[in-house]
């Protein structure tokens, strides 16, 4: 018998009979009643409490921060889809920035040591947050692959304020992914890091040492005319 | 932890299961949680017959000879007056684990009847009681060591603390990680002496530094642990069973 | 075989009461130990402070006895679900089998070195050494992992590897194995390991990583971290080899949120990791990263045996968070590598004696006071003190005998010693009369007393027994019924 029909078999002819399922009551992690203001509010308060960084943006010019940031931050060459309109209006308006635009899509294979070396930062856009936690939730694309989030020292991620869910369970529940989940899902908390060496973090031990989150209000954004 | 009581009414009349440690080592604390019953104008029965609840073999895994025992308490206490017992540790063995000894056995539903009188002494007194003392003693600091058994078992870490603070000249210090075990736990205690003793090493130290004068208990296996290592040490910090430290103060 | 990596520290259940002396006697040990329990039982503390502990605590239990429930079934539908998205299941019944899939698959793969992610059941089944022997170096990329690696031990904590390490020591070990400068600074050892690690992640020809949640209704599995090396392992190598004990299952997606949270609090006090990470098939076609195959194995290892029993089905619920071993006092005094398994602590003492058998675990189930804090902070409430008297009951034989060793401390003299008790405690009149004379002979009362005289002054049976108190003190009721007889008998 194959290891497989040997350990279903033991499981199902359980020695004390079968057992009742009971049903589940999710009330605890859903219905928070936040607004989208206390929402946002939450979502900065807990991504820049494990140092990611946050940005204030109108949707309709967000890539005047974005260059800010790079400029900021030292950016010399920013990996980057190009189909996603967040990638499509961050190529047009970096275009002489001074800023060297990487492609993406091209198998791994071809450029993994320049990944690994040579890329300052990956943009992605995201697909929403979660406010009780302060998570970015992502499903990589073709477009924006898996790891251009993952090698880069820093990751810019363009969140839209409009977007930020209560609670992972209503992300789950309201996005429909019991209907079809990716390749790969991601939610992204903050810049990586350790706290192995007796407790005490440390940052950007394998995925980036900084996260820095564009948040696009429709109108303007908060604090500006 | 067991769900909340729902306490009944002051009764006329309980039964005192005195535990074999106190019938042993530290009779006075029996008779000091009779008189704090008795001036509370409640008559204490005390069944003769009564000897252990069973406990230190329960937790040894010899469950055949528990249960004997066991069963042999469940006899003594055939009207339906609670059951007050000054231990922690007996309290929840027969609370929690008398109903597990006998499911499924012919004494089941005697042991889930028994079990669901059994008090232990300070909850007894906070719950039921609602005693009110007056503290005639003298000012000092003291610390309350509440079994873990009692903590968690029967989720009593506050009456202790309810009933010293009703003490007027008494402080009630708190030593630090006082919910930690102070590493009796029966047998454990002589099948692994060396953790057992680095866990009582810490204890001790805690309630000294506390500042407490004196140590109060509601469980004498820990006042046995504790009180003996203070004496090891020739320490003056001395344990006391809260029924005999209450009496003490208000009589 | 024992299955211990030549040159690695050897620690086994059967010498614990030496490991324990052993780690009892070392300072920094208990020092390291005591400063990183007491941190993690005050980050868990207040990292519920805005939830309904209880009523997510309950939820977390449902979860995984529905799923517990179901199990052959929800097997079943995840392994439809992988093989659809193209994840190819393999089943093991016991460790070794596991050991030789996954080889088979790197071998297949002319694999030289493979490079992992955080796998409490690839150190159970010591996949490492079962790599090396057939020449494919195995190198652990979770930092603590890393550590411990290159100090040639095993993990002493399952969720944090290397807690038994100080700063000091971490410098030396990185110093000696790698050519770091010896240092405090954090930041640049954990810079170094980066760099380190990086090399090889870009090297490796396949990625292993454990599996925190296995979930059947998309066949997706999601794995928890902090650092990126789970995401590294799991996504740049060209082959991702998942390995999981078949209890990780949960049925719906929606069952993975409380789960989660329960889990990064429990462990180590966050709100949530660095990242979740959610995988539910190899590279498709378009895709540009990832890796073009991905497996499953399923391990058994004893599961099935733990599941075919009630008490101990509860056992299997664990989702693996450590906050059992953070708030125990024996673990916190001992340190994880005194258990001398892949599990320490409490979860370690009620799951090892599944895994290896009583007669290797025997000391494990009693090394405990019974005090109940694990049990009080276990997020899926496993009822672990009673598990722990239910192996002892096994241990000696008067249990149903579902645990394999069942009887192996049953002693004769044991035996005798309780039925004395029970003899005694079951005849009222000689148990009277028997205390009373420990009373009479108090004097005799031996200075020493075994053990526990070693310690402490010995207990010293009062005068009288709390019996013939009561029965002084009734009789003096009885003729005098209006006297304050209480206060005169002081």
């Amino acid at each position: 018998m194959s290891a497989r029909n040997a350990i279903l078999k033991r499981l199902r002819e359980r020695l004390d009979g079968p057992l009742s399922a009971p049903e589940s009551d999710f009330s605890v992690v859903t219905g928070r009643g936040w607004s989208q203001e206390e929402r946002l509010a939450r979502f900065e308060r807990w991504i820049t409490s494990v140092h990611g960084e946050v940005v204030h943006a109108s949707h309709d010019d967000w890539t005047r921060p974005l260059a800010e940031v790079l400029a900021d931050k030292g950016v010399r060459r920013l990996a980057l889809g190009k189909q996603h309109p967040v990638a499509a209006e961050a190529r047009e308006a970096l275009a002489d920035a001074g800023v060297e635009l990487v492609e993406v899509d091209r198998d791994i294979e071809g450029w993994q040591q320049e990944q690994f070396e040579r890329v300052d930062a990956g943009l992605t856009s995201t697909l929403g947050a979660i406010a009780e936690t302060g998570s970015l939730w992502l499903w990589p694309t073709p477009d924006e692959p898996r790891l251009i989030s993952l090698v880069p020292p820093l990751h810019i991620a363009v969140l839209d304020a409009d977007t930020v869910e209560e609670t992972f369970f209503d992300v789950v529940e309201r996005h429909g992914w019991a209907n079809g989940m990716p390749t790969n899902a991601l939610l992204i908390s903050g810049p990586s890091k350790t706290a192995d060496i007796e407790q005490t973090l440390a940052y950007g031990v394998h995925g980036p040492r900084e996260l820095v989150v564009i948040v696009r209000h429709a109108g303007t954004a908060p604090g500006e005319a | 932890m067991t769900a909340v009581k729902l306490y009944p009414p002051r009764p006329d009349k309980v039964y005192l299961f005195g535990t074999c440690l106190i019938d042993l080592f530290y009779p006075e604390a029996g008779m000091d949680a009779i008189r704090l019953l008795e001036r509370e104008g409640i008559e204490v029965l005390f069944p003769e017959d009564q000897t252990c609840c069973g406990q230190p073999a329960y937790g040894s895994g010899y469950h055949d000879e528990a249960r004997a025992v066991a069963a042999a308490q469940l006899d003594l206490f055939p009207e339906p007056w609670p059951i007050v017992v000054p231990s922690g540790s007996c309290g929840g063995m027969m609370r929690t684990h008398y109903p597990q000894l006998f499911a499924g056995s012919d004494l089941e539903a005697k042991a889930e009847e028994v079990a669901g009188r059994v008090f232990e002494l300070t909850e007894f007194l906070v719950h039921v009681c609602h005693l009110d003392l007056e503290d005639r003693g003298e000012p000092e600091k003291v610390a309350m060591h509440t079994s873990c058994s009692a903590r968690r078992e029967m989720g009593l870490a506050e009456t202790g603390p309810a009933l010293l603070a009703q003490l007027g000249q008494v402080e009630l210090v708190e030593q630090a990680r006082a919910a930690e075990c102070c590493g009796f736990g029966g047998t454990f205690a002589v099948r692994h002496p060396e953790v057992s003793a680095a866990m009582v090493e810490d204890k001790t130290q805690a309630i000294e530094a506390s500042g407490a004068k004196r140590f109060v208990t509601s469980d004498c296996g820990c006042m046995m642990n504790i009180g003996g290592r203070f004496e090891k040490l020739n320490k003056p910090i001395q344990g006391e069973h809260i029924a005999s430290y209450l009496w003490r103060r208000t009589s | 075989m024992s299955g211990q990596t030549p040159g690695v520290q050897t620690y086994t259940p059967r010498e614990f009461h030496r490991q324990a002396h052993d780690a009892l006697g070392n300072p920094q040990i208990r020092a390291n130990f005591r400063k990183a329990m007491d941190g993690l039982m005050s980050k868990r503390r207040d990292s519920f402070d805005d939830w309904d502990l209880e009523t997510l605590r309950e939820l977390g239990a449902n979860i995984r006895l529905r799923a517990l429930a179901r199990l052959p079934d929800l097997l079943e539908q995840l392994e439809a679900n992988c093989e659809a998205n193209g994840i190819r299941v393999h089943w093991a019944e016991d460790g070794e089998e596991a050991c030789r899939i996954i080889r088979e698959i790197c071998e297949s793969h002319g694999a030289r070195s493979v490079i992992k992610g955080k796998s409490m059941v690839s150190e159970e089944m010591h996949l490492n050494a079962h790599l090396e022997a057939a020449g494919i170096e195995a190198l652990e990329s979770d930092l603590g992992e890393y550590l411990v690696q290159l100090n040639e031990q095993t993990p002493s904590h399952i969720i944090m590897p290397a807690i038994h390490l100080n700063t000091d020591e971490i410098s030396e070990i990185m110093h000696e194995k790698t050519g770091t400068e010896r240092t405090r600074d954090v930041d640049y050892m954990t810079a170094a390991a980066r760099q380190q690690l990086r090399e090889r992640f870009m090297a490796a020809d396949v990625g292993i990583s454990g599996v925190n949640f296995a979930v059947a209704e998309t066949g997706t599995l999601c794995l928890v971290e902090n650092e990126g090396n789970g995401r590294m392992t799991t996504t740049v190598p060209p082959v991702h080899i998942a390995v999981t004990g078949i209890e990780k299952v949960v049925e719906h997606l929606r069952d993975v949120p409380p789960l989660y949270a329960l889990l990064t609090r429990s462990a180590t006090g966050q709100h949530v990791t660095t990242y979740f990470n959610m995988i539910s098939s190899p590279r498709k076609e378009g895709e540009h990263d990832g890796p073009k195959e991905v497996h499953l194995v399923l391990v058994d290892s004893g599961r099935s045996r733990i599941y075919q029993d009630d008490e101990l089905l509860d056992t299997l619920r664990c989702i693996r968070c450590g906050a059992c071993m953070n708030h125990c006092p024996v673990y916190t005094r001992v340190g994880g590598h005194t258990y001398g398994t892949t599990y320490p602590g409490p979860i370690g003492s009620i799951l090892s004696p599944h895994l290896m058998g009583l007669e290797e675990t025997k000391d494990l189930p009693t090394a405990s006071s019974l005090c109940g804090a694990c049990g009080e902070v276990c997020p899926v409430k496993i009822p672990i003190p009673d598990l722990l008297v239910r192996l002892r009951k096994e241990s000696v034989g008067e249990g149903r005998g579902n645990v394999p060793g069942a009887g192996i401390k049953r002693t004769r003299r044991e035996v005798a010693a309780w039925k004395g008790f029970q003899w005694l405690a079951t005849h009222p009149g000689a148990w009277r009369s028997g205390t009373a004379l420990a009373g009479k002979l108090r004097a005799l009362t031996p200075a020493k007393l075994g053990a526990w005289t070693d310690y402490r002054t010995a207990p010293k049976p009062a005068g009288t027994t709390l019996h013939a108190l009561v029965k002084r003190h009734q009789a003096s009721k009885s003729h005098e019924p209006n006297s304050k007889s209480h206060e005169e008998e002081r």
